[in-house]
C-alpha cells in the first residue's frame, strides 16, 4: 500500500534572471558579481596596449588615439565606475574573508576595512607619482 | 582525502581580486588621461617600452594581466552558474582557457619587446 503514496516533492522554481529582483540584496550580490567583466576587459585592454607596443611606435600612438574616441572614453568611464564598485565590495569583506585575531580577541572589521582604503589611497598616490601625473 | 584543485584556482581569483582592488582603478585613471590627451609620462612610447624591456617590468605587467584575466574567469563561471547556466564544467573549460590564452599572448607580447 505505502507504494501507492506517491511523493511530490516541492520544486521551487528559481526564474533564470528574474531572482536578481526580489530583493536589493541581490541586486548588489550580482552588480558586484558582474565587475568582473570589466576587470577582464581592462586586462584586455592592455593586452592590446601590450601587443601595440611590441608592433613599435607608430601602432602604439594610434593605439593611444583610439583610446580617446568618444566609443574609448565611454568604454574606459564604464570600467572606472565598476572597477571602484569592485574595490568597495572586495574591501568590504575582507573582515570576513581574512579575520584576524591578536590573542583572545579579533581585529574589527572596520579597522581591516580602514586599513585596506588607507593602503588603497597611499598605493594609488604613489602610482600616479610613479607615473609622472602629481 | 580526496585531492582538489579548488585551492589553486581560488587562490589565484582571490589574489586577482585583490591586486585589482588595489590597482585597476588607478591603472584606469592613468589610461583615460591618455585619452583625452594628457598623456602621463609612464604610458609614452619610450617610457613604457623601457619598462616592458626590464624584467621587472615584464613580470609585474604578466602578473596583472593574468591575474585579472583568472579573477575575471573564475567569478564569471560561479555568476552563470547563478543566472541558471548549469553546464558548469564545460564553463569552467571555456573561460579558463580563455584566461590561460590571455596571458599567454601578454607572455608572447613581453618577450619580444
Amino acid at each position: 500500500m505505502a507504494e501507492q503514496v506517491t511523493r511530490r516533492p516541492y520544486v521551487r522554481e528559481i526564474p533564470r534572471l528574474r531572482w536578481i529582483f526580489r530583493h536589493p540584496r541581490y541586486l548588489r550580490y550580482m552588480a558586484r558579481e558582474v565587475t568582473c567583466i570589466f576587470i577582464g576587459a581592462y586586462a584586455v585592454l592592455l593586452l592590446v596596449a601590450l601587443g601595440r607596443l611590441a608592433q613599435g611606435r607608430e601602432s602604439y600612438e594610434a593605439f593611444l588615439r583610439a583610446l580617446g574616441s568618444p566609443a574609448g572614453i565611454a568604454f574606459q568611464g564604464v570600467i572606472l565606475l565598476f572597477a571602484l564598485y569592485h574595490t568597495v565590495s572586495w574591501f568590504n569583506v575582507t573582515p570576513k574573508a581574512m579575520p584576524i585575531q591578536r590573542g583572545e580577541e579579533f581585529v574589527p572589521g572596520g579597522i581591516i576595512v580602514a586599513a585596506h582604503y588607507a593602503g588603497w589611497i597611499a598605493l594609488s598616490i604613489v602610482v600616479l607619482f610613479l607615473a609622472g601625473v602629481l | 582525502m580526496p585531492k582538489s584543485n579548488k585551492p589553486i584556482v581560488w587562490g589565484f581569483f582571490a589574489a586577482g581580486g585583490t591586486l585589482t582592488a588595489f590597482v585597476t582603478p588607478v591603472l584606469v585613471v592613468l589610461t583615460l588621461l591618455a585619452a583625452v590627451g594628457h598623456v602621463p609620462a609612464l604610458l609614452g612610447y619610450d617610457r613604457l617600452h623601457a619598462l616592458a624591456a626590464h624584467w621587472v617590468g615584464k613580470a609585474a605587467l604578466f602578473g596583472f594581466v593574468f591575474l585579472s584575466l583568472w579573477h575575471a574567469a573564475h567569478r564569471l563561471r560561479v555568476t552563470l552558474y547563478d543566472f541558471g547556466v548549469r553546464s558548469d564544467t564545460l564553463v569552467a573549460w571555456v573561460v579558463y582557457c580563455l584566461a590561460a590564452t590571455g596571458s599567454v599572448a601578454a607572455a608572447a607580447c613581453l618577450l619580444i619587446i
